[in-house]
């Protein structure tokens, strides 16, 4: 299990002459956890939309399995097997946190199969431990905007397995959590990393610390080092650009 | 949107439970429509009830893709006067065979000599009939297919669909020789050789109104149930998300817009066969705007408020124009307000959060809905439930 699941090549994103990515070389192994981090406006979230198909590179090629996905739209990406966490909850408030898994994890999304195919009842035991995974099983048939943040955090995240993705992108999950909750979120993705990869961005520390093993860093729209989390704390470019040298002690 | 936070034990039974009532409701609304309302309605109110009954038709379309799918259409007046002009054009080419003419008269009074050729399929009925489901089903999908696959949405998409409006009005209103210009089609004789005046036909067409509207309710009923119903409301809530969880909303929308436009298309038959009319008015801007009024009213992603809106906001617009012939516009203008401002989720949205006042009224247990204090705390209730079994 050692093939590349993800590789960018040289990829450059420029809006209006800013590039937003720049040249950026970036691979990961498949069944790896990954943690990006960087400065704010370091690109974390354009790479994010480069590999999910939402932005187009300028320059470059994304590879996913060894497949170029530069022309595949958005759903054609998810289709393949990248499932993405925007930094923001994004869930379906007016559905319930049941109904919500149950249309992602639908398998034939094309118009005909969701109107006419039953869900069979595999995917609804599917759904079930889902839920029970992230925890929401009491709370499974109300309405999604009754949820706490933090609900909402992991009901994404479980849509996101729902869709059964080989790869997940995962963007700042824990922004505005508390420890507990964020806590918990580290446990659930250490638990999804079991059988997933996972791309994660991340500003919390703690949190990367606690889930991290290969952490990369992006600075002005480029790789500035990879490592372990000790390694790049302690690599002194990162602390120049990143962390401030001020700030290392108490890191 | 109306919160319902009531939590679903054991959901499958009660669900079907729920949808048999239903299903026994309709019928019997549908029964009391064709048998009751004869009784007691006057034959002029009558008449009314039957077209507003095919306007609700039209509105069931407009909630389907506005309340549901979130897609603002402003010109749905397009596919119902497509249809009205379907079945029209059907009627108009009822000409005895020992008449002077064998053109529509409007023809020969603007020297047509021969029948244009597009006219020559509706001398058949079953074409007719055809035509009036498929032709606004086909110009709404290639309308949708062209507008959805350019992701053009929102405000851009309501606009768009205003300027087709005055298109297909300023086509319709020139062609004096092809379709009697502003005067429309009118003075219809006789269909399957029964005259259309007669009140036995017209109470022919009234009940097949009432069941043209019981199978469009059950076909958007189904729609809106289950996964692709769902799917609708995810659409309108959160699209490009819906994009990331592998689905192709273009399609999802273009079928929804076709069927709200073959919606609209009968409709537009039914309404014209029973006011004896279709001119390029129901093109007007104005009546598009109106079919959205009634399903603000009547109360958005909910298909009973789409019928009972449109019911209501026709028949008060009848009796105020009969009462103040000036100014009744303004009353609707008014109402229209009142429900933006006040009622968001219109009637059946109000009485839906008036409903634990109501309960209560009744001496019933009140519910509260707000989140802190649900009725009761979920977490508490499965236990409870886990420790029962």
């Amino acid at each position: 299990m050692n093939a590349k699941i993800l590789e960018t090549e040289n990829v450059t994103v420029s809006f209006d002459g800013f590039k937003a990515l720049n040249q950026l070389n970036f691979s990961m192994d498949t069944g790896e956890l990954r943690v990006v981090i960087g400065p704010n406006g370091a690109g974390k979230t354009t790479f994010l939309d480069v590999i999910s198909g939402k932005v187009q590179p300028t320059e470059g090629r994304v590879l996913f399995k060894g497949r170029n996905v530069k022309r595949l739209r958005e759903h054609q990406i998810a289709r393949l097997g990248i499932g993405r966490k925007f930094q923001t909850p994004r869930i379906y408030l007016n559905l319930t946190p049941r109904e919500n898994l149950e249309i992602t994890s639908n398998r034939h999304k094309n118009v005909f199969g969701t109107l006419f195919r039953r869900s069979s009842t595999d995917d609804k035991r599917k759904v079930v431990l889902l839920l029970e995974t992230i925890g929401l099983t009491a709370k499974a048939d109300m309405l999604s905007n009754l949820l706490s943040h933090g609900e909402k955090q992991r009901l994404e995240i479980g849509m996101l397995v729902a869709q059964s993705p080989d790869l997940l992108l995962v963007d700042e999950p824990v922004a505005g959590l508390t420890d507990e909750e964020t806590q918990n979120i580290g446990d659930l993705l250490l638990a999804l990393a079991q059988s997933h990869s996972i791309l994660v961005i991340e500003h919390d520390m703690e949190f990367v610390r606690q889930i991290a093993r290969k952490v990369t860093v992006l600075h002005e729209g480029s790789v500035l080092c990879e490592g372990s989390i000790d390694e790049v704390q302690s690599n002194p470019r990162v602390i120049e650009v990143y962390l401030g040298a001020t700030n290392v002690a108490s890191l | 949107m109306a919160v319902d936070a009531a939590p679903r034990i054991g959901g499958r039974k009660r669900s079907q439970r729920a949808l048999l009532i239903e299903g026994a409701v309709v019928i019997v609304l549908a029964l009391l429509l064709i048998f009751l309302m004869p009784a007691v309605l006057s034959g002029f109110r009558l008449s009314l009830m039957g077209r507003f009954l095919a306007l609700a038709i039209a509105a069931l379309g407009i909630d389907l893709i506005w309340g549901y799918t979130g897609m603002l259409s402003l010109g749905h007046g397009v596919f119902f006067a497509l249809g009205g002009y379907a079945l029209g054009m059907h009627l108009k080419l009822q000409i005895p065979p020992d008449a002077s003419s064998q053109l529509p008269e409007f023809m020969s009074l603007y020297g047509v000599t021969e029948i244009p050729w597009f006219w020559q399929p509706f001398y058949s009925f079953n074409f007719s009939v055809a035509a009036i489901i498929l032709i606004p089903t086909l110009l709404g999908a290639l309308l949708g297919y062209l507008v959805f696959r350019n992701r053009i949405r929102g405000v851009y998409f309501s606009i768009l669909t205003q300027a087709a409006t005055i298109v297909f009005f300023n086509f319709f209103n020139g062609q004096q020789k092809l379709f009697n210009g502003t005067n429309g089609l009118t003075d219809f004789k006789t269909l399957l050789g029964a005259d259309v005046n007669d009140p036995q036909t017209q109470f022919t067409f009234y009940t097949l109104t009432v069941l043209f509207l019981v199978m469009s309710y059950t076909l958007c009923r189904w729609l809106t149930s289950g996964r692709f119903g769902r799917l609708l409301i995810a659409i309108r809530d959160d699209e490009s998300r819906v994009r990331f969880s592998g689905y192709d909303p273009t399609g999802f929308k273009v079928v929804v817009f076709a069927v709200s436009a073959a919606l609209a298309g009968v409709a537009g038959a039914m309404f014209t066969i029973q006011t004896g009319i279709i001119s390029p008015k129901a093109m007007d801007i104005a009546f598009s705007i109106e079919m959205v009024i009634w399903v603000a009213v009547g109360g958005r992603a909910n298909l009973v408020g789409a019928v009972l809106g449109a019911l209501l906001v026709n028949f008060g617009k009848s009796l105020l124009s009969e009462q103040f012939p000036e100014i009744w516009l303004f009353f609707e203008g008014a109402l229209f307000l009142i429900v933006v401002t006040v009622l968001p989720d219109g009637m059946v949205g109000w009485v839906r959060s008036q409903r634990n006042q109501l309960q209560a009224l009744l001496g019933r247990r009140r519910q509260l809905v707000t989140y802190p204090s649900l009725e009761e705390n979920p977490e508490v209730e499965r236990e409870r439930e886990d420790i029962g079994n």
